[in-house]
């Protein structure tokens, strides 16, 4: 095996899960910017302009960090994972180009325009600009939902002579059922965010009694629209992911629940600690019959447990899995209480008032990110040990000559380079919020307007 | 259908560096031809709207060559390992000079930005230039198909070669001059008042740099790989690219100093004519190995004709699609950029 393995797998593992922090805030947010941009064009209310505004100077930070922490996750197929590459790129390096050529280009191209190019598009020029930005983000997360997708369900593949894997069906590839549930499943994730974020912030001024007209449209769009996406979140979406595992991925589920026993009227593990090796569930508190149900419809059906698996099929780290799984689904309930809540105080007029819900909703604000970080691990965590499911084990993918020394002296150079960047975010989003809404000679824009005479 | 995926991406790849290659130019000259915050927004106003854009045609162009010749791309990306991740780093930096540099408004801030805009847009230029040189001399694949080079070893060519040594440090160095000129005709271009003066100075000057450095690149070459005179001699039609790039260079110097436009766009027919020598010169291979036998040609790593049919499909689409937003948004950007204060620049 090459003993650079873990080192590539922390390396990817490390600069996509901080790539990823800011998708999702600019995926849900262009989704918000829409609806922003339509209440502003419909109602006529130069609030709503300032406002996505606002939000569009938010978007733009996230955006650029997203951008630059982007392109090292397709170099790094190459660099670190080359024998998967050579194998695999003939089919997901179909999705991957296509991501470049068609939403890239057109996120890139109208984004500029969305930012700087109020006062030349005018009013319906603009709103186009934010529908394409949408539809640029939202495209480009299909096709690197498909990718993923392809690696833990491949479809539309034959393998040639020379064993590289090669595409025998485009559609097979593109309309993946796999693919299709877990790209609603990412970007209601996503929504969510979105949702947080603005509930969160419109809730730091109403708390703070600043920008208090501000605040109640951010509150009121991140709870009616966050309510909605709470719920898609477990189902149908969540709830058909399992199901897909259950059919697909039998040893990731079990291993997901902390079943280590195959067993009729399986439970449902609320808490509990895997035990990896009395094979066993530490202080369980579970709900008998729950896992039948859920998976089969059935509360006596019997439900594989790890023991149906021969070990080397087992996922490499269960309990990694376990607990990321656990405080993705954890965290989405919360998310459904505290979304429901809020909209119940909304629908009776009293929620701008209810200083004890801003205060939740302002501290919610790190969940939806946890949640999301913690769902992309159990997806990940849970393919294994295949890189791509049933075809390539993740010990066969890595660059056979780029080693441990190597990797390493990059992924410390990633992990420098990015904890500056968490800073300087983190400095320039407080900023942001600090500044509010209608900022006093607001400093920014200064690169890209291009005052032409 | 490989040969036509061979064109296309060496046609994006070329459209990348006339592009990007303004991008990096500007930078690479920021600190020269910009003195004061005002004339710094500027040059920085010049790519803001495109950069980001431009920088898109690398990831396209990767992703491309990712699907339609996987084995080179697993060589060449876990070969280059190295220096690959050194230019994703600097990306990173430039990317957040432009974008984050707006955000404040202070003696401690921009600076900084100025800074590293400036030597990360240099360093990804002579990077760049060292790793088409990597290509065209050569490297030390073997029979698994895998090769991986250290940063340097003795900087001679000899067999265990490093990603920099004098022949590849030469073309990084030519790689800069030419973009400082790309760049600075850009600027000259997209500016008016002290700057446009300034870059027109330096596009000058960098000009019989490049001329010196191409006559010396060129010949030596040659000698580093032979694979260039062989294709020459068979397909004499060949000589249309280096025709190309004199001809580029000599629109460089009859239109420097009257017509601005011109001068920005003979430069990058100049761009164009080096890289396509270079690409012609070492056909059929896409990755030539310093023991010949080893070297990667476009039969070896192409993928399935299915794929490759298909992708041509979308591709067509995508790229109609993305001609037609790069129109919209040059025009919208169109015209020159003047002084403006940090707070009429604001978007709103």
């Amino acid at each position: 095996m090459n003993p650079a393995l873990d080192v590539h797998r922390l390396h990817f593992a490390f600069t996509i899960t901080f790539h990823y922090i800011f998708p999702q805030l600019t995926m849900g947010l262009a989704l918000l910017l829409v609806y922003l941009k339509t209440k502003a064009l419909l109602t006529g209310d130069e609030h709503y302009n300032r406002a996505a505004r606002f939000w569009a100077r938010i978007f733009g930070i996230n955006f650029a960090v997203g951008v630059v922490t982007g392109i090292p996750m397709e170099f790094q197929f190459g660099t670190n994972w080359a024998e998967f590459s050579k194998a695999a790129g003939g089919v997901i390096g179909q999705t991957l180009a296509m991501e470049g050529v068609f939403s890239f280009f057109l996120e890139s191209s109208f984004l500029g325009l969305f930012l700087y190019g109020e006062k030349k598009l005018g009013r319906i020029g603009h709103w186009w600009a934010a529908v394409l930005v949408f539809v640029g983000s939202w495209l480009s997360g299909y096709l690197i939902v498909a990718t993923d997708a392809w690696m833990q369900h491949p479809t539309g593949y034959s393998i040639a002579a020379n064993g590289a894997i090669e595409l025998t069906s485009f559609w097979g590839l593109l309309l993946n059922k796999w693919a299709v549930w877990q790209y609603a499943h990412t970007m209601i994730g996503a929504v969510q965010t979105g949702c947080f974020v603005m509930a969160a912030v419109g809730a730091f001024y109403l708390l703070t009694k600043r920008d208090e007209a501000y605040g109640r449209t951010f509150v009121k769009a991140g709870v009616l629209v966050g309510v909605v996406a709470s719920l898609l979140q477990l189902f149908p979406t969540g709830d058909i992911q399992g199901k897909l595992l259950a059919e697909y991925q039998q040893p990731t589920l079990a291993a997901m629940e902390g079943l280590f026993e195959s067993q009729q009227n399986a439970p449902v593990a609320i808490l509990g600690q895997p035990d990896m090796e009395k094979r066993r569930l530490d202080n369980p508190l579970e709900i008998p019959g729950m896992l039948s149900f859920l998976t089969y419809k059935k509360w006596t059906a019997h439900v594989k447990g790890l023991d149906s698996f021969p070990e080397d099929l087992w996922p490499d780290r269960i309990p990694l899995l376990y607990y990321s799984y656990h405080v993705m689904v954890g965290l989405g309930t919360i998310f459904i209480a505290v979304q429901l809540m809020a909209a119940l105080l909304c629908w009776r007029k009293r929620l701008y008032e209810s200083r004890w819900m801003l205060w939740v909703l302002m501290l919610c604000v790190p969940l939806p990110y946890i949640a999301n970080t913690a769902g992309w691990i159990t997806a990940e965590v849970g393919r294994q040990p295949w890189l791509i499911y049933g075809l390539m084990r993740t010990a066969h993918g890595a660059s056979p000559r780029v080693g441990a020394g190597n990797a390493w002296f990059t992924l410390i150079g990633f992990m420098g380079l990015y904890s500056v960047l968490a800073i300087l975010w983190c400095f320039l989003m407080g900023r942001e919020i600090h500044l509010g809404p209608e900022p006093v000679a607001h400093p920014h824009g200064g690169t890209a307007p291009a005052t032409a005479d | 259908m490989a040969m036509v995926w061979f064109c296309l991406i060496a046609l994006m790849i070329a459209i990348y560096v006339l592009l990007d290659g303004f991008d990096l130019g500007a930078g690479a000259i920021h600190l020269l031809v910009a003195k004061t915050d005002a004339e710094r927004r500027q040059v920085l106003a010049s790519i803001g709207p495109v950069w980001d854009g431009n920088e898109v045609w690398l990831l396209a162009a990767g992703g491309t060559l990712y699907f339609a010749f996987p084995q080179l791309y697993a060589s060449a990306f876990s070969g280059f390992y190295l220096p690959l991740m050194i230019v994703l780093w600097l990306l990173i930096l430039r990317g957040i000079a432009i974008e984050f540099r707006s955000h404040v408004h202070s003696l401690v801030w921009e600076p900084v930005w100025d800074f590293l805009f400036c030597a990360s847009s240099l360093l990804l230029a002579v990077f760049y230039g060292a790793a088409l040189a990597n290509v065209v001399r050569g490297v030390p694949l073997d029979g698994s198909g895998y090769f991986f080079e250290p940063l340097w070893t003795n900087f001679r060519l000899g067999a265990e070669t490093g990603i920099l040594d004098w022949y590849t440090i030469l073309v990084g160095v030519l790689a800069l001059i030419a973009l400082v000129m790309h760049g600075s005709l850009w600027v000259q271009m997209k500016t008016t008042g002290a700057v446009n003066h300034r870059a027109g100075h330096l596009g000058g000057a960098a000009f019989w740099v490049v001329i010196a450095l191409t006559v010396v690149v060129t010949i030596v070459s040659f000698s580093v790989q032979p694979q260039i005179k062989t294709n020459f001699a068979r397909w004499p039609l060949g000589l249309v690219f280096p025709v190309l790039a004199i001809a580029g260079a000599a629109g460089v110097k009859l239109f420097m100093k009257k017509d601005e436009r011109n001068a920005f766009l003979s430069s990058c027919v100049y761009l164009a004519g080096m890289l396509t020598s270079a690409v012609f010169g070492v056909y059929p291979m896409v990755l030539p190995a310093r023991d010949g036998e080893y070297s990667l040609t476009i039969d070896t790593a192409k993928t399935g004709a299915y794929g490759l049919k298909m992708g041509l499909i979308w591709w067509v689409i995508g790229m109609v699609l993305a001609t037609g937003y790069f129109v919209f948004v040059y025009r919208s950007f169109a015209g020159k950029v003047g002084l403006t204060s940090p707070e009429d620049s604001h978007g709103d």
